[in-house]
């Protein structure tokens, strides 16, 4: 008995000793950070509408985008690249979690202003929040000429609002997805039948495929009986290509606007559908966003 | 009887000295610099949550760096840091395991500088290799200093960098250690 004891205690400081060579840092304890999850998207776009990504602070992102006619048009239109609607943009990054952005498109000649803030920002560790959460505001201004002039136009009609949910989550290197419950109001609209207020629901997502390409998706449903103007679903798929500054993004989508009014309540054809002579016809069309980012605000020394 | 009495007070006393003989610091600040001739901006960034453990006895010396600690003066570039070149998310730390070699030429409790070889086994974006190198050791009243800075072949670690910018990043990268370690209690 008094043999084991001695022994027991001679063998603890050995073990203490093994215990030290093995691992030192584990004496440290288990660090508490918290790991905040990035990059979920390329860019604060997916195709048409935002990610759940914000611009960072003090970062200016210049955008030009463009989407043609339908490629139906053939070489005749080279697959619709004669015909385009531009908008070019700026976005500004207040903080990493505020950011603003302004932009104007030659359809219908709308100014856009937005404003989006991170509210949750998915993280593991010491903090542990699933998914993240953005909210959006965009206001929509038509600047074009009203149809017919003799009438009583009020400059509330031009106008147009849009409230988002951008609820998503990176659930691993290569694939996020995120939903993004969209209310559109609109003060004029085509018909008495037309609602104001049109609720739609988004869902998104990307493949990563490559360190500097990813593959994005975005669907926005209209549920029925809000619009009676006939318009369809607007569909984009398209690729996220990364050079450093510039994020180019190349995309098919059916929808030739680029304002949350535009292509959530007024794409007018489907990637596929039957024409009046029961023909196929497509509402296929090409686009790209290119964004460029310059830091404006002096960057903040280390040490 | 009286002597293994004896020889156990004598190996708890060494229980107490071994247990109290370890450095440490949560706070070193870790800087490298990939900036080559042709950047157009300098490719830097700083982490000061470095840790470091060092067993005094033996001359052990580990590290962890968490990589997403860094940070770079512009954002995109602590995001490419991240996502294509370090791959944090799959390799969240670059760490270290060595020891000092000429431990017998310092003098851990005496007050002074000394020339302190380093060398172990770094691992950074999954590949470990053998690393050795000087640095400043400086022990003034019960703390520990360490300064070294040591050059990394970010090819050895498999960190490629695209054609398109490849001399616009450095092929090496200078890594500067400023710690100050305290004893464990």
């Amino acid at each position: 008995m008094k043999k084991i004891y001695l022994l027991s205690i001679l063998l603890f400081p050995l073990f203490l000793q093994a215990q030290n060579e093995e691992d030192l840092l584990s004496l440290l304890g288990e660090e508490k950070t918290t790991n905040y999850a990035t990059a979920s998207f390329k860019t604060n776009r997916v195709v048409n509408g935002h990610s759940i990504e914000n611009t960072a602070a003090g970062v200016l992102d210049f955008k030009i985008s463009h989407r043609f006619t339908q490629l139906r048009n053939g070489v005749y239109d080279i697959f619709g690249l004669d015909g385009a609607t531009i908008r070019f943009g700026l976005d500004y990054g207040i903080t990493d979690r505020l950011m603003i952005g302004i932009g104007r498109s030659s359809k219908e000649k709308i100014i856009d202003g937005f404003i989006k803030y991170k509210i949750l920002r998915q993280s593991s560790g010491q903090k542990n929040i699933p998914i993240t959460l953005s909210y959006l505001i965009d206001s929509q201004i038509k600047t074009v000429k009203f149809s017919d002039e003799t009438r009583d136009n009020k400059f509330s009609s031009r106008l147009y609002y849009t409230h988002q949910l951008l609820i998503g989550r990176k659930f691993s290197d290569r694939i996020s997805l995120q939903l993004m419950p969209t209310l559109v109001h609109r003060n004029l609209t085509e018909s008495p039948d037309d609602k104001n207020d049109v609720l739609a629901f988004g869902v998104a997502g990307r493949i990563k495929l490559t360190k500097r390409v990813a593959l994005n998706a975005e669907y926005y449903y209209v549920p029925d009986g809000q619009i009676a103007t006939p318009f369809v679903n607007s569909l984009s798929v398209g690729f996220d290509i990364e050079t450093g500054g510039h994020v180019f993004q190349l995309h098919f989508t059916n929808s030739p606007d680029m304002t949350y009014k535009g292509f959530i309540t007024e794409t007018q054809e489907d990637w596929f559908y039957k024409g009046s002579s029961d023909q196929l016809l497509s509402g296929l069309r090409f686009g790209f966003n290119i964004s460029r980012v310059f830091t404006v605000k002096k960057p903040k020394k280390l040490d | 009887m009286k002597k293994q009495i004896l020889m156990i007070a004598a190996l708890l006393c060494m229980v107490a000295a071994v247990s109290a003989q370890n450095f440490f610091t949560r706070d070193a600040k870790v800087k490298f610099d990939a900036t080559s001739p042709n950047s157009p901006e300098k490719i830097e960034a700083l982490s000061k949550t470095g840790t470091c453990v060092l067993a005094i006895a033996t001359g052990k010396m580990q590290w962890a760096v968490l990589l997403k600690g860094f940070s770079f003066q512009k954002a995109l570039m602590e995001e490419h840091f991240n996502e294509n070149y370090v791959e944090s998310s799959k390799f969240p730390k670059a760490t270290f395991n060595g020891a000092i070699t000429n431990l017998a030429e310092i003098s851990l409790t005496k007050n002074g500088v000394y020339n302190a070889v380093v060398s172990g086994k770094m691992t950074l974006h999954g590949v470990t290799k053998d690393v050795t190198t000087n640095g400043a050791l400086t022990v003034s009243d019960g703390q520990i200093k360490l300064n070294a800075g040591f050059n990394l072949v970010l090819a050895d670690y498999e960190i490629s960098i695209p054609s398109l910018v490849s001399d616009k990043v450095a092929k090496e990268a200078k890594v500067l250690i400023d710690a100050t370690l305290l004893p464990m209690k």
